[in-house]
C-alpha cells in the first residue's frame, strides 16, 4: 500500500527515513510538489510529505542571512525579505505553471534541491552560490548538518553545493540557510529590437563584457516575444525580436549605465527601454518560461552551454527538429527549446547531438524539463555522462543514501 | 601535532618507487636528494617541517594519472602541492608518502572573451590570470593576499577569498570548470566554459577540498571587466563597537561595497610605522571601505558611506581624490603581516569567520584572552564579512611561547564557534586546525563528510592527516546501524 507520511518536525522525519531505511523501502520526497513533474519517473512506495516543516528560523537582515525550515513556502520568505527590501539574489524559478501547476507554490527546500536559478545567474550566481548550510537527514538515518551560517567558510567540505541540484536524491533537507542580498532601488531593461539570434549573441556579449554591471541578458525571436504577454513589446511598431539587457541598481546609476549601453549597442538596431514595471514584468515571465507554459503538449528542453556557441547550437537545432522553437537567456548560455510532440523520444538525439555529448569546446549539457511521463521514462532527463563521472557520482550517492531510499532513478538510473 | 605513522613497508621499497615514478615523470621530474627536497618541506605554515619521501613533478595529466593509479595500487600516500602558500599546513608533506608538485603545469592555454572565461594549467598564478587578461580591461576576481604566488590549482584547494569577495564571490563562484585526476589514475572533466556542471555538483565539492579528493590538472575561471572608478573612504572611530556598528549600516542602506576592511589600534600603528600611509593614530578602529562600478554610481555612494559613517560616530573621514590616494589607503591594510613581523620576531595568523554583530564581543573577550595567555594581538579583518585575521605576537625562542600562542589561536576560533561562526574562513583547515574539527562539527556530521572522501579516494592516500582529527577506513565508515524492526513507529501521522 501507498503510505504518505507527513512528519511534523524534524524528529519525526528522521523517524520516517529510519522506518524507510529498515524496510528498505524508498521515499519520494516532496514539498508543495510543483516540481514534482521534474526528473525521471520513479517507483517509490511511500512519500515523505516535508510541507509540515515550515518557518523562519533566523533571519538577520543587517547580517544577510535567513535560515527556514524546508517546507516553508517560498513566497512567503520572499515577501518577509521584502519588508526589509532584501530578496534571494538567484532570482528563483518557479516551474509550476511550466509543469501543469499553480504559480507560486513551490517551498524553499525544493528550490535548493533543484538549484533553479533566474536570470541573474549571469551576475549573481546559483542557488549554490548563496546556500551557506543545511540540517538534514541521510540516508543512514542520522541528523546531520553542514556548512554554517557566515559567506566566508572553508571549514570541511562544501556539502551545501553537492546537496543543491540533487533533486532529492542524497539528504532530506530539514532546514535550510541562504545567503540573502539587498533588494535593487530600481531597475530598467535595455531593448535592441529586430535582431537575428547571430547578433543577438553579439550584443549580449558585448553587453556582459562592459563595466555597465548587466543583471541579465536574454533574446527572445519575434516568433515567442508576444507569448511572454508583455504589452510594451508587442505594441511597439518595431515590433519582433526583443534582445534584453537588465540593468539594476541606484537610480542615478542606471540612468548613467542605460545611457552608456544605447550608445554601445545602438549600431546594431533600434533601441528602446522598459521602464520599471514592464521591465519586472519581461523577466519574471522569462524566468518561468511562459512562452511555453500556454503549449503544454509541446516538450521543453533546457540547455546550458557556453554562451557564444548559443546561436549556433540553436540554428543547428533548427535544422534537426523542424517546428522547434528557441529563445536564450544567461546572455546565449541558457536556452529554453519547445519540440513538437512528434519528435522521437523528445529530440534528444538532435539535442545532445547539437551540444555535442560530452565534448564540444566548452562543453555543455542538457535537461528535459517537461515531457509526459512515459517519454521521461524512455529518454534520459539529465545529460548523460561519460563512465568514471558516472561511476564517481554513483559512489558519492552510496555515501549518503546506501540503500537508495530518497527519490531513486530521479535523476540518473541506479543513482 | 601528530601525523599518521610512517608506513615502514612502503618506506623500505623507496628505491623501488623511486624507479617506478621515473619510468612515468623521466629526467628531473622525480627528486629525491634531501637538499633538493628540502624546499618541499614546509608550506608558509612554517612551525611545521617534514621531507617527503620523494618529490615528482610530472608535466603532463597524462602523468599524473599514472603516478596516481600507481601510488593507489601500491599503497602510496600523495600530498598535492601548487606554490606552498597555504597558511594552515595544508600542503605539509608525510615522511612515508610523495610530494606531487603541479608547479610545471604552468601555461594559460585559452582566453576567450566572447565568453569571458580562461582556462589555464594549475600552476598559474592567481595574478597571472589577470596579467594575461588586464590589456583588454579584464581581471580575475578573488584575491588572496598571496595572489602574486599563488597558484590557482591551490586556490581551488583552499576556495580562496581576498577582498573583493565581498561583492564578487569566493573561488567557489567563479570557478567554472575543470579537470581533476582521482587516486585510481581516472580523469574526469567538471564543467567547462558553460554555467552548472551537469549531475550532482562535484566541482563544488571539490572547491576547498584541501587536496584530498582529487589533482585538479586543468582549471576554467569566468573573468570580469574592470570597474569604470574606483573609490576608498578611510574612516576612523573611537571604538571597534561604532566601526562595527557602521559596517552593519552601511549593508543595511543596500550597500555592498568591492571591499570593506578594518584593521584595530595595534594594527594601525604597526601599519603606520611600515608603510607611513597616512592613517590616523588617535583612534581604535580604522575602517577602509571600497566602492567600485561606474563613476556616477561611486560617487553617488560615496556620499551615503561618508553620511553613514558620521552617523555612526567616525572621528574621521577621507575620501581618496585619486587612484594614488587609493592606493596609499590600502598599502598600509595590504602591509599589515609584515608590518606586525616587524614588531614581533613571530606571529600566528588566525582565520575565523563569525556573524559580523558579534564583532564586539569577541574583540572584548579577545582582549581578555591575550592577558591571560600574556601574548600580545593585532586584528586585522575582512569587516565586510565577519572574516577575522588576529595575529598572535609570540617569540619562538622564549620557551613555551609558541605553545602559548597555539593555545591564544585555538580559544580565539573556539569564541567564533561559540558565537554562530567557523574555524576557517577562507585559509582552511590542513593540519592547523584539524584537531579543532570537533568543536565545530559532531563526530555524526564529521563521519558524513569522511564518507565523502570514500567515494574519491577508498584507500585514503590522498593527502591524510589533514582536515580530519581521526583517520577512519573506509569500510568501518560504511557501517549502517538501523536494523529491520527496531525503530517504533507510533507518532507519525499517515494519510
Amino acid at each position: 500500500m501507498k503510505t504518505h507520511l507527513k512528519p511534523a518536525d524534524a524528529d519525526q522525519a528522521l523517524e520516517a527515513v529510519r522506518w524507510a531505511i529498515s524496510e528498505e523501502t524508498p521515499l519520494e520526497l516532496v514539498g508543495s510538489g510543483s516540481k514534482r513533474a521534474l526528473g525521471r519517473p520513479f517507483q517509490a512506495t511511500h512519500t515523505l510529505d516535508l510541507a509540515a516543516l515550515t518557518g523562519v528560523t533566523l533571519y538577520e537582515p543587517e547580517e544577510l542571512v535567513l535560515s527556514a525550515r524546508a517546507g516553508t513556502p517560498l513566497p512567503e520568505l520572499e515577501a518577509l525579505l521584502a519588508e526589509n527590501r532584501q530578496q534571494f539574489a538567484f532570482e528563483p524559478t518557479d516551474f509550476g505553471p511550466l509543469l501543469g501547476g499553480e504559480a507560486g507554490r513551490q517551498t524553499i527546500g525544493g528550490v535548493v534541491s533543484c538549484n533553479l536559478a533566474g536570470p541573474r545567474r549571469v551576475k549573481a550566481g546559483a542557488v549554490r552560490d548563496h546556500f551557506l548550510g543545511f540540517q538534514a537527514i541521510s540516508g543512514r538515518g542520522e541528523a546531520f548538518k553542514a556548512g554554517g551560517r557566515v559567506v566566508k567558510n572553508v571549514t570541511g567540505y562544501d556539502l551545501p553545493k553537492l546537496v543543491a541540484g540533487a533533486y532529492g536524491t542524497l539528504t532530506v533537507l530539514t532546514e535550510v540557510t541562504l545567503k540573502v542580498l539587498p533588494a535593487p532601488e530600481d531597475t530598467r531593461t535595455v531593448l535592441v529590437r529586430a535582431l537575428d539570434d547571430a547578433n543577438a549573441i553579439r550584443v549580449m556579449a558585448l553587453a556582459l563584457q562592459s563595466p555597465y554591471e548587466v543583471a541579465g541578458a536574454a533574446h527572445v525571436p519575434a516568433s515567442l516575444a508576444g507569448g511572454l504577454g508583455i504589452e510594451e513589446l508587442g505594441a511597439r511598431e518595431s515590433g519582433g525580436a526583443a534582445t534584453a539587457i537588465r540593468l539594476e541598481g541606484f537610480g542615478p546609476s542606471i540612468e548613467y549605465r542605460a545611457g552608456k549601453l544605447r550608445d554601445l549597442l545602438g549600431g546594431f538596431g533600434t533601441v528602446e527601454f522598459l521602464e520599471r514595471e514592464p521591465s519586472l514584468a519581461f523577466w519574471a515571465a522569462l524566468r518561468d518560461v511562459k512562452p511555453f507554459v500556454s503549449q503544454p503538449e509541446r516538450f521543453v528542453w533546457r540547455l546550458s552551454v557556453p554562451p557564444a556557441d548559443g546561436a549556433r547550437v540553436v540554428a543547428d537545432l533548427k535544422g534537426r527538429l523542424p517546428g522547434s522553437d528557441a529563445y536564450f537567456d544567461w546572455g546565449g548560455g541558457l536556452i529554453w527549446l519547445a519540440v513538437d510532440p512528434g519528435a522521437e523520444a523528445a529530440g534528444q538525439h538532435a539535442v545532445r547531438g547539437a551540444i555535442g555529448l560530452g565534448g564540444g569546446s566548452g562543453g555543455g549539457h542538457a535537461t528535459l524539463v517537461r515531457a509526459p511521463d512515459t517519454v521521461r521514462a524512455s529518454v534520459d532527463v539529465f545529460h548523460p555522462q561519460p563512465a568514471p563521472l558516472a561511476a564517481l557520482s554513483a559512489r558519492v550517492k552510496e555515501t549518503l543514501d546506501p540503500k537508495r531510499i530518497f527519490n531513486p532513478g530521479r535523476m540518473y538510473a541506479g543513482v | 601535532m601528530k601525523m599518521p605513522t610512517p608506513d615502514a613497508s612502503v618506506l623500505a621499497r623507496r628505491a623501488e618507487i623511486v624507479n617506478a615514478l621515473r619510468a612515468v615523470v623521466p629526467g628531473e621530474g622525480v627528486i629525491v636528494e634531501r637538499d633538493e627536497m628540502r624546499v618541499y618541506e614546509t608550506d608558509a605554515l612554517t612551525a611545521y617541517r617534514q621531507l617527503p619521501m620523494v618529490v615528482v613533478l610530472p608535466t603532463t595529466t597524462e602523468q599524473v594519472s599514472q603516478v596516481l593509479k600507481y601510488c593507489n595500487e601500491m599503497g602510496i600516500k600523495v600530498v598535492p602541492r601548487g606554490a606552498g602558500t597555504s597558511l594552515s599546513g595544508g600542503a605539509l608533506p608525510l615522511a612515508d608518502g610523495i610530494i606531487l608538485g603541479l608547479g610545471k603545469f604552468n601555461k594559460i592555454l585559452d582566453i576567450d572573451y566572447a565568453n569571458r572565461t580562461v582556462t589555464a594549467q594549475p600552476g598559474v598564478t592567481n595574478l597571472g590570470i589577470t596579467n594575461a587578461v588586464a590589456h583588454e580591461g579584464f581581471y580575475y576576481a578573488p584575491d588572496p593576499s598571496s595572489q602574486i604566488a599563488c597558484t590557482i590549482g591551490g586556490n581551488i584547494a583552499e576556495n580562496s577569498g581576498g577582498v573583493h569577495c565581498l561583492k564578487y564571490g569566493l573561488t567557489t563562484n567563479n570557478v567554472l570548470g575543470i579537470e581533476m585526476v582521482l587516486m585510481n589514475g581516472d580523469i574526469v572533466r567538471l564543467g567547462g566554459k558553460h554555467l552548472e556542471s551537469e549531475g550532482y555538483d562535484l566541482l563544488g565539492i571539490m572547491t576547498g577540498s584541501e587536496g584530498l579528493l582529487g589533482v585538479v590538472t586543468e582549471v576554467t575561471v569566468r573573468i570580469l571587466r574592470k570597474p569604470e572608478t574606483l573609490r576608498a573612504v578611510l574612516i576612523g572611530f573611537p571604538s571597534s563597537e561604532t566601526g562595527g556598528n557602521c559596517v552593519a549600516a552601511i549593508i543595511a542602506a543596500g550597500i555592498i561595497p568591492g571591499g570593506m576592511e578594518m584593521m584595530d589600534k595595534p594594527a594601525i600603528h604597526a601599519a603606520e610605522e611600515f608603510v607611513h600611509a597616512g592613517y590616523p593614530l588617535d583612534v581604535e578602529a580604522l575602517l577602509i571601505v571600497e566602492l567600485d562600478g561606474p563613476e556616477a554610481e561611486v560617487n553617488h555612494l560615496i556620499g551615503e558611506v561618508e553620511k553613514i559613517a558620521r552617523e555612526y560616530g567616525a572621528v574621521s573621514v577621507r575620501v581618496s581624490e585619486s587612484e594614488d590616494e587609493r592606493m596609499v589607503f590600502w598599502a598600509g591594510r595590504k602591509a599589515a603581516f609584515p608590518a606586525v613581523g616587524r614588531i614581533s620576531p613571530d606571529y600566528l595568523c588566525m582565520d575565523g569567520t563569525i556573524p559580523r554583530k558579534q564583532l564586539p564581543l569577541v574583540l572584548n573577550r579577545m582582549t581578555e584572552m591575550s592577558e591571560k595567555h600574556g601574548l600580545r594581538v593585532a586584528n586585522v579583518f575582512h569587516a565586510g564579512d565577519g572574516n577575522l585575521h588576529p595575529l598572535i605576537l609570540y617569540d619562538a625562542n622564549k620557551p613555551g611561547e609558541l605553545q602559548a600562542a597555539e593555545d591564544f589561536g585555538a580559544d580565539i576560533l573556539k569564541l567564533c564557534v561559540e558565537v554562530g561562526g567557523v574555524l576557517t574562513g577562507e585559509h582552511g583547515v590542513g593540519v592547523e586546525k584539524r584537531d579543532l574539527m570537533i568543536h565545530q562539527f559532531t563526530e555524526i556530521d564529521l563521519n558524513q563528510q569522511q564518507r565523502l572522501k570514500c567515494a574519491f579516494d577508498p584507500e585514503g592516500l590522498l593527502n591524510p592527516g589533514k582536515v580530519f582529527p581521526q583517520l577512519h577506513r573506509c569500510a568501518e565508515l560504511g557501517r549502517m546501524h538501523i536494523h529491520r524492526g527496531q525503530i517504533p513507529f507510533p507518532d507519525l501521522p499517515r494519510f
